[in-house]
C-alpha cells in the first residue's frame, strides 16, 4: 500500500492521553470529521491552529492560516457550503472581528464551529492570562436576532468531548456553535482519553434527497431547520444574508423579514430541551446554589466544602451549555432554594441571566472578578454563607 | 466575369443574415444596440413599453449580417438574432420580430 | 414609426442565455445604461465558451450592484458580506476542489473594504477566479468615492472633487502575484468572453477588471450624461496593448484606456504547494508516529490501533 495511504490510515489517534488542552480541542474536531481549519494566531488560540496545521494535511483535510480573523471566518462559511465540516479558532478580539461574519453564518444557516479560548478583556486586555467575559458577546455579538448554541468545557478532557458534540449541534441544527473555553483550561494539560471511532456518536447534516426542480433552500419542515445541499451537487441555489424566502432570493419586505429572521431564534427555542446541559449536584433540599461554568466550577470547590462543613445545604449546578440559557431550570430552581450564588470571572454576565429567570424569588449573588485570577474561595463561601443566612 | 473556381465553393456567393427579435418589455431604453449595431439597423421607436422606456424597432431588417453585438450588449437581455436560414424565417414578411416574454 | 404590438411570433424562441439566469427575477434592478447586464451575458457566455458543466461552477459575490450579479446568475451561487467574497470564495474551492469559483464583485467591494484579502489571495495564487466590475464609485448607496475613482472626479462624498490618488487595479493584482491578469472595458464584450473563457480553464489566481459605466451616479455627476455617453468615452480612449507593464498604466478621467491581457504565466497554486510539502515529507520516511503525539505524552502502551 502506498506510503501516503498508510498514513492516512494510521493518522488517527486513539488511546489514553497526557494532552493540553487545545490539543485535545483540535483533536476532537478531527475525530467529530472535521477537515477544514482556518484560523488566524492569536493567544491563547494558537495552539489548535498549530496542531490542525499538523494533523489536517495528512488526513487530506485543508489547513489555511489566514490574513485575519475575518478571512478565516468568510473561509469557514465557503468551506460549510462546499460540504465541509469546519472549525475556527480564536479569542475574545478575534471574534469582535469575526462577529459580521458570524451573522452572515446565523442568516445564511451554515454549519461550522467557533472555538473561543478567552482571554482577559477588553481590547487587548491580558493576552496570556484568562478570562470569562466574552459570554454575552458569543449571544449578542453580531447585529441582530438570532439563535446561538455555546457550550463551555472545564477540562481538556470535556474540551475533547464538547467539541465533538458542537460539531454535532452544528451540523444538526444549521448553525455557527461556540465553545467558550478560557486560556486556563486550554492551556492546562491533563488526561485525557480518546476513544475509538466507533464509539463516538457523530451526526452528519441532513442533506436533501429531493430533485432540483423541487428543491427549496431553506424550505422547513416541523423541525424548523432547512434541508442541506453543497455547491457542486447540481441544485444551482442561491444563498444571501439579505432576508430571503425559502427559494434563497432576496425578498426585503416585512413579511418577508417574519418569515426568515424569527425562526433563527425558534429552531434553537423549539430544541432547547435537546441542546442544554446541566451538570448538578445536590440540588435537592439545598439553600444555596452554586452557579458556575468553565474553570470556575473547578475553583468553587474548596468553598463548597467548606460550606458543607459548616452545615450548610449547598448545591452545584454546573452550566455545559451556557446558551441556550437553562431558563425553564432556573426559574424552577428560583422556587426552591434561597439564594443563588454565581461566581464568574468578569463582571457580572451570565449573572443577568439567572438574575431574570429567578425573578426575586431568589436571591442572586454575583462574586465578578475582573479576570486573570481565580476567586478566593474564602470569599465565596462568605456568600454561600451570607445568602444561606437571609 | 470568369472565376476560376466557385468562392467559397458556392455557386454564388451567400452572405449571413440575421433575424433580430425584441422583447420590448424587458428593454430600459439605454440605447447601446443602437449606438454600437455596425449596420445601423435598429432605431428608437416611437412606442413606450410597459415601463415607459422607447424599445429599438427594427428599421432596416435586410441589413442585419448576424454579428450578434446587440444580442450581447444588451444589459436587459431584451434583444437576441437568430440565423436568418435561406428559405426563409418563421416569420415570412414580417418586418418587425417581437417576443412574447412569458 | 412601426408598431410594436403586432401579434407575438413563435414561442419557442429564447434569449439564448436564459438557461443560465434566473428568470424568474429578470428583469434585474439595475439601471438604464449601466453595463452590468452586458458584464453577465459576456461571463455567461464565457463560461459556455470554456465548456464548463454548469452544476460545477459557484458564484460568489459581495455587497454593491455588481454583488446582485450572484442572485440572476442560475449556478450555485453566494451573496456574502461586504469584501468577504474572496475568503468565501477560498473556503469553497479548497474544500471542493472540482468547482470551479468566480468571484463577482466591484472595484469597492473588492479594493476597499476587500483589499486585504485580494492582495493575499493573489499571493497564495488560490485557484480561483476574480472578475471587478469597476465602475469608479460605489453605486448602490449612491454614489460615494471608491478607491478606483479618479482623482478630481465628482461623487457623493467628493463635492469639491476627489483629493485621493486611485489605485491602479490591473498593478495591484500584478504585483500581488496574479497568475492571470487581463483588463476590459463593458465594450469589449468578445474579447472579455474569450478572457473569461481562459480564465476559467486556467489553474491559479485570475484576475478580470472590467471598466464599467455608471449611468445613474458616475455618469451624471461627472460627465452630465448618460451610460450610453460614458461609454462611447470609454470606447473613444481605449487602446488595446496585451504587452503593456500593469504598473504603469493607471486611469484617470481622461487618458487612454489600457486593456488587454497583460499577465499569463503558469505558476503553482496554493493546493499544490500544499500536496507538494506533504507528499516531500512523506518521501523523506517522516516519523508520523512523531508527528501525531508531538506535544503530548501517551500514558499507556497501546499502539496506536487502524480504525
Amino acid at each position: 500500500m502506498e506510503r501516503r495511504t498508510i498514513l492516512f490510515k494510521k493518522s488517527k489517534l486513539h488511546g489514553e492521553f497526557f494532552m493540553q488542552g487545545d490539543i485535545a480541542c483540535a483533536e476532537g474536531a478531527i475525530a467529530a470529521g472535521c477537515r477544514f481549519f482556518g484560523g488566524y494566531p492569536i493567544t491563547p488560540a494558537s495552539e489548535i491552529a498549530e496542531r490542525m496545521a499538523m494533523r489536517l494535511p495528512l488526513l487530506d483535510g485543508v489547513f489555511v492560516q489566514f490574513e485575519d480573523e475575518i478571512a478565516s471566518m468568510a473561509a469557514i462559511l465557503g468551506a460549510s457550503w462546499a460540504g465541509a465540516k469546519s472549525m475556527t479558532a480564536t479569542s475574545g478580539p478575534g471574534i469582535s472581528l469575526m462577529n459580521e461574519n458570524i451573522g452572515l453564518g446565523m442568516m445564511m444557516e451554515s454549519p461550522c464551529v467557533i472555538v473561543n479560548v478567552q482571554r482577559g478583556s477588553p481590547s487587548t486586555g491580558l493576552p496570556t492570562l484568562w478570562g470569562q467575559s466574552d459570554m454575552m458577546q458569543a449571544r449578542w455579538g453580531s447585529h441582530g436576532d438570532y439563535g446561538v448554541i455555546a457550550l463551555c468545557p472545564k477540562s481538556p478532557q470535556e474540551l475533547f468531548d464538547l467539541t465533538i458534540k458542537a460539531f454535532n449541534h452544528a451540523e444538526k441544527y444549521r448553525l455557527p456553535v461556540f465553545i467558550l473555553t478560557d486560556a486556563i483550561v486550554g492551556h492546562m494539560t491533563e488526561k485525557v482519553v480518546i476513544p475509538p471511532v466507533e464509539e463516538l456518536h457523530i451526526v452528519d447534516r441532513k442533506y436533501t434527497s429531493k430533485s432540483p426542480e423541487e428543491y427549496f433552500p431553506y424550505e422547513v419542515g416541523e423541525d424548523l431547520i432547512p434541508e442541506f445541499a453543497k455547491a457542486g451537487d447540481g441544485y444551482r441555489y442561491h444563498s444571501t444574508g439579505l432576508t430571503h424566502d425559502k427559494r434563497g432570493y432576496p425578498d426585503m419586505t416585512v413579511e418577508g423579514q417574519f418569515e426568515c429572521v424569527p425562526r433563527l431564534t425558534e429552531k434553537i427555542r423549539k430544541h432547547e430541551d435537546e441542546i442544554i446541559e446541566l451538570e448538578e449536584r445536590d440540588i435537592d433540599g439545598a439553600d444555596v446554589v452554586v452557579v458556575c461554568y468553565g474553570i470556575t466550577a473547578r475553583t468553587v470547590f474548596p468553598a463548597i466544602e467548606m460550606a458543607k462543613k459548616a452545615g450548610i445545604k449547598v448545591g452545584y449546578l454546573r452550566l455545559i451549555t451556557v446558551w441556550p440559557f437553562p431558563e425553564k431550570r432556573i426559574r424552577e430552581l428560583s422556587q426552591k432554594v434561597k439564594g443563588f450564588v454565581v461566581p464568574e470571572l468578569n463582571l457580572g454576565q451570565m449573572v443577568r441571566e439567572v438574575e431574570r429567570c429567578a425573578a426575586r424569588y431568589a436571591t442572586v449573588r454575583l462574586l465578578p472578578h475582573p479576570g486573570g485570577g481565580i476567586h478566593d474561595f474564602q470569599e465565596i463561601f462568605n456568600a454561600i454563607k451570607e445568602v444561606a443566612d437571609e | 466575369m470568369k472565376y476560376w473556381e466557385n468562392p467559397f465553393g458556392q455557386p454564388k456567393p451567400k452572405t449571413v443574415r440575421g433575424e433580430i427579435h425584441i422583447i420590448p418589455n424587458r428593454c430600459k431604453g439605454c440605447n447601446f444596440c443602437i449606438e454600437y449595431c455596425p449596420n445601423k439597423v435598429l432605431e428608437i421607436s416611437g412606442e413606450f413599453n410597459e415601463k415607459g422606456y422607447h424599445p429599438p424597432f427594427i428599421a432596416h431588417p435586410e441589413k442585419c449580417c448576424y454579428c450578434g453585438l446587440c444580442e450581447v450588449i444588451c444589459p436587459d437581455f431584451a434583444i437576441f438574432v437568430t440565423e436568418k436560414k435561406e428559405s426563409g424565417s418563421a416569420a415570412d414578411g414580417k418586418e418587425n420580430h417581437l417576443v412574447q416574454e412569458k | 414609426m412601426n408598431d410594436i404590438s403586432q401579434e407575438m411570433i413563435s414561442e419557442d424562441l429564447r434569449h439564448p442565455m436564459e438557461d443560465l439566469l434566473r428568470m424568474d427575477r429578470i428583469p434585474h434592478i439595475w439601471c438604464s445604461g449601466c453595463g452590468l447586464g452586458g458584464c453577465v451575458n459576456a461571463f455567461a457566455a464565457g463560461i459556455r465558451k470554456a465548456g464548463i458543466d454548469y452544476n460545477k461552477v459557484a458564484l460568489v459575490s459581495g455587497i454593491g450592484c455588481t454583488g446582485r450579479v450572484a442572485g440572476y446568475v442560475k449556478m450555485d451561487s453566494y451573496h456574502t458580506t461586504h469584501g468577504r467574497a474572496i475568503p468565501f470564495a477560498t473556503g469553497l474551492k479548497l474544500a471542493n476542489r472540482e468547482l470551479t469559483v468566480v468571484v463577482f464583485s466591484g472595484d469597492g467591494d473588492l479594493f476597499a473594504i476587500g483589499g486585504n484579502h485580494l492582495i493575499h489571495a493573489a499571493r497564495r495564487n488560490v485557484d480561483i477566479n476574480v472578475i471587478c466590475v469597476n465602475n469608479f464609485i460605489y453605486g448602490m448607496t449612491g454614489g460615494q468615492n471608491a478607491p478606483t475613482t479618479p482623482l478630481k472626479a465628482y461623487s457623493s462624498t467628493a463635492p469639491y472633487g476627489n483629493y485621493e490618488q486611485p489605485f491602479n487595479l490591473v498593478g495591484l493584482a500584478a504585483a500581488s502575484g496574479a497568475s492571470f491578469v487581463a483588463r476590459w472595458t463593458s465594450l469589449h464584450l468578445r474579447r472579455l468572453t474569450e478572457s473569461i473563457a481562459q480564465a476559467a480553464c486556467k489553474k491559479g489566481f485570475c484576475f478580470i477588471e472590467i471598466i464599467t459605466p455608471c449611468a445613474t451616479v458616475f455618469a451624471r455627476k461627472n460627465r452630465g450624461g448618460t451610460g450610453l455617453e460614458l461609454l462611447k468615452d470609454f470606447g473613444r480612449r481605449t487602446v488595446i496593448d496585451h504587452s503593456a507593464d500593469p504598473q504603469k498604466i493607471p486611469l484617470t478621467m481622461d487618458n487612454e484606456i489600457v486593456c488587454g491581457t497583460f499577465v499569463n504565466e503558469d505558476r503553482p497554486t496554493f493546493w499544490e504547494n500544499v500536496q507538494a510539502g506533504i507528499h516531500e515529507k512523506v518521501a523523506k520516511n517522516a516519523d508520523w508516529e512523531e508527528i501525531q503525539s508531538h506535544g503530548t505524552r501517551r500514558l499507556t502502551k497501546r499502539s496506536t490501533t487502524r480504525w
